[in-house]
């Protein structure tokens, strides 16, 4: 079969392979290694047809690809309509990559309730694909509110001690935030007659809906809130700290790596997307928010005595950079902010991991417990090592070219943006290789530490291939920017537009 | 002979419809017949309750039941092949009362599947059960078919009563008799207020038929009476729909009364209540009664929701989430009439669906003397029987509205009519409740799984006709859930056909863009 064959189905297939496993795995006895073997498979079959996407994706093409397009209930009119552009496509391969690593890092720490276990994961796996394919704005929501059951259940089920404070917290904040991107979609489609988001933005940007102007702002707003929490944006952010704490690993990776995107892509795409104009003046205060999380996320990591607490908040702080890039409306920004997101969804994704071996050994995330462990387990650190640099942004490793392209996308709006930014960087190399130095460097403060185990086969094959990612991602950015360029240009056409009528006549 | 025609015409326009001038032909049973069918069943039971002998007869008076309600609803398609008005004009078959007689003869059906069990766990040994439950089931069918408002008025009596009743049905719990008692007291006293609303939109209109009364108020000026009949027959219906500010029975009544009948009493009548009052608010078009609806709607979303946060038992949680469904689905109430409707008559189906089946689950558990209905009891039932949580687990996310069951679209389509009438306040604290309201629902999933018991509470295996009940209530659920198009579709047409033909003058291009959207 050639590669056109697979084009209208290749999306569903990504996008339902995951539920269907999980599915299947209902049927079968609880025989735990059986299970974990199996959703392995799975993941992996995942990650493999997902690759299709890129390999066939046409970088020259700003527009959709790989579109399928069916009525599914005639009366609302809402349509099976997925499509990825240069955008959602890394997403979701950065969702699939890291959902077979999230199976192997589970595979010894999660002992009870093994097959519930990976049969949320295998759910939330496509609930979020489902979020970054979606073009139809009534399955975008569908998708959107059904990640939250898999992954409030994971962290309620699977996580520590506070787990059901947390998981109450993550759910209430998330879905009291996306009830008023509700509201904005069900009055888009009342005006609009539709819930296509490729209909819905040629009629506005052709200035066809009636009371438009009137409502913008609060349209605007209401998909703000819903993205600003699950960023999580200052002043937005108190659910994260617990959630991530509270999580059990590959929960936090996924909702570090994958989760937290679905808020800066939301904001990417339809904030930007749809409401061009209320972006421009709404730009100075949300860049302005953005600002606040770097600077604040990276003070409050720095002084966190709690290793994944630290990791969380650097979540903040990263993230603003994000939304940063995207709200300085430049091409670099933009780019930048794309590939911060991925960037930080590997090495974020990997911290976590790291965290969680740790903690599985020692059963604690106290820094304090810690230190000199360079000798005892030279294999784990040496891979932090990897990784605390990459988030650091360290150049030739990925974190570096995002936050770079962001902060010059940024310096190109105002200077003062930039300049601010870029203390960001400096704070996080300070919470990061602190943070490093106390766990690793020195002797070994605690006798317990010395008996600890290095990284297991098993962990290896899960955290490796984050640094090897992030390893190449750095060298060659080229390979992932030369699908986003496209798309980015495209997202930013209307945005040029609207800026030329503001100064304008 | 001429003038004959047109004396029987201006006859029939006065007080008493002309009995004499024909008797009801077989067409008109046709149109009742699944009222009958269900009266017949319901007498069977009755006489056959004592000759059985009590171990045995349970079983069987409950299978008669059964029986009866499928009748109904084969009543009902035979119904469905000959629609139009019947018995001078007191009942009307159309595509309105046909979706509400299959929606709460099924609820009868599945509630007497989940009372098998109860009533043999309760040992409550009484044939009559099943033969109110029928004859309330007479009642509410004849609430959604009558356009008369007498007529309507003694549907409503016909369904409360025997509702009255069922909800002392644990005799020797004081509970129960108090839940009946208050039942009874403040039922009576509303639904004398829809009687004198009735009274009232008499003297004003001189008819009690809903298209001539609204003929007469299209006429001419409205008359002040027909404003305050209008505020008194909501308020009767408000109380039969638990919507505040008339809700304060509700918890009381849901905490005492037996299980499944709470699951009864909360679908089916409620149900029923609603027609009626889809029919009297869109048929009887009065302004002003817009502000009623809005007020009534956001007070029971908003009070409902917040009292259900502090309950402890899963009944009185239950019975304010129900306050809450009501003020949902009063939203639609207050869209435009076509959009409304449709939106309105999928609420209810998805919300019978849901909360029948919840209060399965809920009467199953519940055990011997209704021993575990706290929250607590709850704890650790995900790991003590994983399928009955998964199960009530659905329900409860379809009540919070979370995609791929049928509250989701429910709620969708509610809100999604309320903003297309340009009600965006109301629909502000419409969503900005559901947000609030996943709270409670998910208190008791936190309970099922992220606790461990600490109390030995004892969960025996599911018996056949309650799974039975369950599997129907899921498949409800995830097929509104999954597959909207067909139920909500044919919702639209039945709307359409209501309010085209009591106000035609309604702008007709409206309607078809309903939820529908152009295309």
């Amino acid at each position: 079969m050639s590669a056109d064959t697979w084009r209208p189905y290749i999306l569903t297939l990504v996008t339902f392979a995951p539920l269907l496993g999980g599915l299947l795995l209902i049927l079968f006895p609880r025989r735990d290694r059986d299970i974990r073997i199996f959703a392995l498979v799975i993941s992996l079959l995942t990650f493999v047809l997902s690759l299709h996407l890129p390999v066939y994706f046409d970088r020259a093409q700003a527009d959709f690809q790989y579109q399928v397009d069916r009525q599914w209930v005639s009366a609302p009119n809402i349509h099976y309509h997925m499509g990825v552009d240069g955008i959602s496509l890394w997403l979701v391969v950065l969702t699939t990559f890291l959902t077979p690593l999230c199976v192997l890092i589970s595979w010894k720490s999660i002992h009870g309730r093994v097959k519930e276990f990976f049969i949320l994961l295998l759910i939330l796996e496509t609930a979020l694909i489902g979020v970054f394919v979606s073009l139809d704005l009534f399955l975008f929501y569908f998708f959107w509110e059904a990640t939250l059951i898999p992954m409030a259940l994971l962290i309620g089920i699977f996580g520590h001690e506070r787990k059901v404070y947390a998981a109450v917290k993550f759910f209430m904040y998330t879905m009291i935030g996306s009830v008023f991107m509700l509201a904005a979609i069900l009055w888009l489609y009342a005006h609009t007659g539709s819930f296509d988001f490729v209909t819905i933005r040629e009629r506005i940007a052709s200035g066809a809906v009636l009371k438009f102007p009137a409502a913008a702002q609060w349209l605007f707003l209401g998909f703000f809130l819903a993205f600003a929490v699950k960023v999580p944006l200052f002043p937005f952010h108190t659910w994260l700290p617990d959630a991530h704490v509270e999580a059990p690993t590959a929960g936090s990776v996924l909702l570090a790596g994958v989760l937290l995107k679905m808020g800066t892509y939301g904001l990417l795409r339809f904030n930007l997307g749809l409401f061009p104009e209320q972006s421009r003046q709404n730009a100075w205060w949300v860049m302005t928010l953005a600002l606040i999380g770097i600077i604040y996320g990276a003070l409050v990591a720095m002084v966190q005595p709690n290793m994944k607490k630290l990791i969380a908040y650097s979540s903040v702080s990263h993230l603003g950079f994000v939304v940063l890039g995207i709200f300085s409306f430049t091409q670099a920004g933009l780019n930048g902010a794309m590939f911060v997101m991925l960037a930080h969804g590997v090495s974020t994704g990997a911290l976590f991991m790291l965290a969680g071996i740790l903690h599985e050994r020692r059963h604690t995330y106290e820094i304090s417990e810690f230190g000199g462990l360079a000798s005892p387990v030279p294999v784990y650190a040496a891979t932090y090592l990897v990784i605390v640099l990459a988030s650091a942004g360290l150049p030739l490793l990925n974190g570096f070219i995002g936050e770079f392209l962001v902060l010059s996308g940024a310096f190109q709006d105002k200077a003062v943006y930039g300049i601010l930014g870029a203390t960001g960087i400096i704070w996080s190399a300070v919470y990061l290789l602190w943070m490093y130095q106390r766990v690793f460097y020195g002797k070994v403060t605690h006798a317990v530490n010395n008996s600890l185990s290095d990284l297991s086969g098993f962990e290896k094959v899960a955290i490796w291939p984050c640094a090897a990612a992030a390893l190449v991602m750095g060298v060659a950015p080229i390979l992932w920017l030369a699908a986003i360029d496209p798309a980015v240009q495209a997202a930013l056409n209307p945005l040029v537009r609207v800026a030329s009528r503001m100064v304008g006549p | 002979m001429i003038s004959e025609t047109a004396l029987s015409q201006t006859m029939l326009a006065t007080i008493v419809p002309a009995f004499s001038q024909s008797l009801p032909q077989a067409a008109d049973y046709v149109r009742i017949l699944p009222e009958i069918v269900l009266s017949v069943f319901g007498m069977i039971v009755m006489v056959l309750e004592p000759l059985l002998d009590e171990e045995t007869g349970q079983k069987i008076l409950g299978v008669i039941a059964l029986l009866g309600t499928l009748a109904g609803l084969g009543a009902t398609w035979l119904m469905a092949q000959s629609p139009g008005l019947a018995f001078w004009n007191m009942v009307q078959v159309d595509g309105f009362s046909i979706f509400f007689h299959v929606l709460v003869i099924a609820i009868a059906a599945v509630v007497i599947l989940s009372s098998y069990e109860y009533m043999a766990v309760q040992r409550i040994r009484a044939g009559e059960y099943y033969a109110l439950i029928l004859f309330g089931v007479v009642g509410m069918a004849l609430m959604s078919s009558a356009i008369e408002l007498v007529l309507i008025f003694i549907a409503l009596e016909i369904s409360s009563i025997s509702s009255y009743v069922l909800a002392g049905f644990r005799r020797n719990d004081a509970a129960s008799a108090e839940a009946s008692l208050k039942y009874f007291l403040l039922g009576s006293f509303a639904t004398a207020f829809f009687l004198y609303g009735v009274a009232l939109m008499f003297g004003a209109t001189g008819s009690t038929n809903i298209a001539r009364i609204s003929q007469a108020l299209q006429a001419g000026p409205i008359p002040l009476p027909a404003y305050v009949a209008v505020a008194f027959m909501f308020v009767g219906l408000g109380f039969k729909v638990a919507a505040a500010p008339f809700h304060v029975w509700t918890p009381d009544v849901y905490e005492g009364a037996p299980a499944p009948v709470v699951g009864f009493m909360s679908t089916a009548p409620k149900a029923a209540a609603f027609a009626v009052l889809l029919r009297v608010v869109f048929v009887i078009d009065v302004p002003g009664i817009f502000w009623i609806i809005w007020v009534a709607a956001a007070l029971s979303m908003t009070l409902g929701n917040v009292s259900a946060m502090v309950q402890d038992n899963v009944k009185r949680l239950l019975a304010y989430s129900s306050i809450a469904h009501a003020g949902y689905l009063l939203v639609a109430f207050a869209a435009a009439p076509a959009i409304g409707t449709s939106a309105a008559m999928f609420y209810t189906a998805a919300y019978a669906a849901t909360n029948l089946g919840a209060f399965a689950v809920v009467t199953h558990f519940a055990n011997a003397g209704e021993r575990y209905v706290t929250l607590e009891d709850y704890e650790g039932l995900g790991r003590s029987s994983p399928l009955l949580a998964a199960t009530l687990t659905v329900f409860l996310l379809s009540l919070i509205g979370i995609p791929m069951t049928g509250g989701f679209f429910a709620k969708f389509y509610v809100f999604s009519a309320a903003v297309k009438a340009n009600l965006i306040w109301l629909t502000v604290i419409g969503v900005l409740n559901s947000g609030i309201g996943a709270y409670y629902y998910l208190r008791i999933i936190v309970m099922m799984y992220m606790r461990e018991s600490r109390k030995e509470v004892p969960v025996t295996p599911v018996p056949f006709a309650l799974a039975l009940a369950l599997a129907a209530c899921m498949a409800a659920t995830l097929y509104l859930g999954l597959f909207p198009g067909g139920v909500l579709q044919y919702a639209q047409d039945s709307a359409q056909q209501l309010v085209g033909r009591a106000r035609p003058n309604l702008p007709s291009s409206t309607p078809t863009s309903a939820i529908a959207g152009t295309p």
